[in-house]
């Protein structure tokens, strides 16, 4: 095979961008694994630590909105709506801010090798996969508890997980390369969660608001979540379609302009870092 | 017709130092842009910037198979071109053309990480330096032995000694087979033993073919494995083409026949001094000047003489010459060192300065002073020094047929 050749130039678009993310793919894998590998490191509990934070969140919400507020949960058990929004607002809120630090936390790297710098962020992701994986179970717990199992609507699950994850890279593009030149942004992060938390319909039912719904869908995380409800909790949360396509179109906006800007900055990533 | 592996045309890199107000945070660029804005875009040349070329119209091309140096001192620019070629970062003005597989080795244990295992760490940097999963596992057992960590796999490398941290390391790197390599100043790690295995193996790496790019101060090193060098001086290309010509060159352009330097408080060298006029006549006479705190009981001044590219051809001392009126005890003092009809082919060559006294070593400075000497004697048709080497002995033929 001959030699393929590379001109570097100023300004001169990587014409091999997208080829060499693919070959690039095992060390994608590698710093997933490693992220993983050394997520729980020395700690004394663990990947228990995963469960932890749901868990008590749970507690705290099914608490807060359910017995004091007495907010309508349609028919289904309190904690298992409230624990059918966690799932997938844990899963966005550990990818986005793992995504969001991923280039900063990873300086050395950048500083030093060439590799197309989308593969730290998609890599950061994984860890939050995981994590999902660990609270699910969880939530099947609590089915088995409540003996409440969701039907064959559950088989749309990871659609929805998709869009959690798009939003959560489309969001994270932004905030991390706006982080490798701005360090504000590392406050951003866990204060935008703190706000989201209660602008997603995380401790309540959507059906509780029904006039701001609309304005709400403008949050990916509405459709996220209500989708989960109706997957898991056999359609008891009806879908609704203006919703999720407002969901959708809004986490496609920000994921290209994500992109966009990510790309646009990349090449001055190690001169500013 | 040649195969060019590298080349670079019109290369530049510009950086912005700023100065105070540049904006930090989002909101200091925020409101700058919105006075900008509100001046009709006046406002943007108000921010105190200024432009630093690390490189400047740095052109040159490397064949395939060409082992290069790069010398240059601190700050040359070194460092931004091997970022460059290795595409860290992006030119601001003109191109590059690579052919060929690049790996960039700019660190040592690039991307270590200290909670996982020597064993992860080898499949993990591996991945980071370019290399396939198979392609690690294939030589994962010549790295281990390279390495010589057999024992501690699988202990997390922040329990490893910095001496096994940086074997195991460079070991990972040694194995890489791109056929365009990049390395910057990673000779310089671990004790001597290894030095010397490192050096062997970069030697054996550059032997099998492959384009190698070195960055190093250590000239020796570059001498024996380099064929070619290029030498950077403040961003611009000084000097190109064979290693042995690049390496005098650099000396050349930094020779000084006379160093001041501080006194501390101990004994030491404050001076080294080559009579110029004495030289051009062909002798070599130099003047040390030393100080003390306390009063030196016959202090013992000494020289070794070297090449440019580092090699001693001649060393003395008062103690292997003993001057006729030995140096008097006292705090200060200058002590000279004559070589009549200095016996070298033209070249450059330096001085080291030695200072103590008959049981202690005060003070060195290797390479205090280098000149150019220009030999009296000619020959027509001498072959390069470093074929011949630097001494020129007097010598007679005689021939009979």
């Amino acid at each position: 095979m001959p030699a393929p050749e590379l001109v570097i130039e100023a300004g001169r678009g990587e014409a091999h961008y997208w080829r060499d993310l693919w070959r690039y793919r095992e060390l994608l894998g590698f710093l997933a694994w490693r992220d993983i590998k050394v997520r729980y490191k020395q700690t004394a509990l663990g990947a228990a630590w995963a469960l932890i934070q749901p868990a008590v969140t749970l507690v705290v919400f099914t608490f807060i909105f359910g017995r004091l507020a007495k907010m309508p949960s349609g028919g289904v058990p309190y904690p298992l709506l409230v624990m059918a929004g966690l799932l997938p607002w844990q899963l966005f809120a550990n990818a986005l801010s793992n995504a969001s630090g991923s280039l900063v936390g990873n300086t050395h790297l950048i500083s030093k090798i060439y590799f197309p710098r989308l593969v730290v962020p998609l890599s950061a992701l994984a860890v939050a996969v995981i994590d999902f994986a660990i609270v699910a179970v969880l939530y099947f717990a609590l089915c088995a508890w409540w003996n409440d199992w969701p039907d064959w609507r559950v088989l749309a699950l990871p659609l929805f997980t998709l869009l959690a994850l798009l939003a959560a890279l489309g969001g994270g593009l932004w905030l991390t390369a706006l982080t490798v030149r701005y360090r504000d942004f590392r406050y951003v992060v866990p204060f935008l969660l703190q706000l989201g938390v209660f602008l997603s319909p995380v401790g309540f039912s959507t059906a509780t608001i029904p006039n701001w719904r609309l304005l709400f869908s403008f949050n990916p995380m509405v459709a996220v979540i209500d989708g989960f409800r109706w997957c898991l909790l056999r359609g008891q949360a009806p879908l609704s379609f203006p919703s999720l396509a407002i969901g959708c179109a809004a986490t496609a906006i920000m994921l290209v302009t994500g992109l966009m800007y990510f790309r646009k900055t990349e090449r001055s990533f190690a001169d500013v870092i | 017709m040649a195969d060019l592996v590298i080349t670079a045309e019109g290369l530049g890199k510009r950086y912005q130092l700023a100065h105070e107000s540049r904006p930090d945070t989002f909101r200091d660029s925020f409101l700058q842009s919105l006075r900008g804005f509100a001046r009709g875009f006046s406002g943007l040349g108000n921010k105190v910037t200024e432009d630093f070329w690390a490189l400047k119209d740095v052109s040159f091309s490397i064949e395939r198979g060409e082992v290069t140096g790069i010398i240059g001192r601190n700050g040359a620019g070194k460092s931004t071109l091997l970022k460059l070629l290795a595409r860290i970062t992006e030119p601001t003005t003109g191109r590059i053309t690579l052919r060929g597989r690049v790996a960039s080795l700019l660190e040592v244990g690039t991307g270590f990480h200290q909670e996982l295992s020597g064993r992860e760490n080898i499949f993990l940097n591996g991945a980071i330096l370019g290399m396939s999963r198979r392609e690690i596992r294939r030589k994962f057992d010549e790295i281990v032995a390279f390495a010589e960590v057999e024992r501690f796999l699988d202990t997390p490398v922040k329990h490893y000694s910095s001496g096994m941290y940086v074997r195991l390391a460079f070991s990972v790197a040694a194995h890489l087979e791109p056929e365009i390599l990049i390395v910057d100043e990673v000779l310089a790690v671990g004790d001597g033993e290894f030095q010397k295995k490192c050096l062997g193996r970069m030697d054996a790496i550059s032997r099998t073919g492959r384009t190698v790019l070195f960055v190093s101060h250590n000239l020796e090193a570059l001498r024996s494995i380099c064929s070619r060098g290029l030498l950077l001086e403040s961003g611009v290309m000084a000097a190109s083409g064979p290693i042995q010509d690049v390496i005098a060159r650099y000396h050349l352009e930094h020779s000084e026949l006379s160093a001041r330097f501080p006194a501390s408080d101990k004994p030491s060298i404050t001076g080294v001094e080559i009579d110029g006029a004495r030289l051009q006549a062909g002798d070599l006479v130099v003047k040390l000047t030393y100080q003390s705190p306390w009063p030196l009981r016959s202090p013992v001044g000494g020289f070794v003489l070297s090449t440019a590219d580092g090699r001693p051809i001649f060393g003395s001392s008062m103690r292997t010459h003993p001057p006729t009126d030995p140096l008097a005890d006292s705090r200060a003092g200058t002590c000279t060192w004559e070589v009549p009809q200095l016996a070298l082919h033209s070249g450059n060559y330096s001085l080291s300065a030695w200072l103590g006294d008959k049981a202690e070593d005060f003070d060195q400075r290797v390479d205090a002073v280098s000149f150019a000497f220009v030999s009296p004697r000619h020959y027509p048709g001498r072959p390069p020094v470093h074929t011949i080497g630097p001494v020129d002995l007097p010598c007679r033929w005689t021939a009979q047929s």
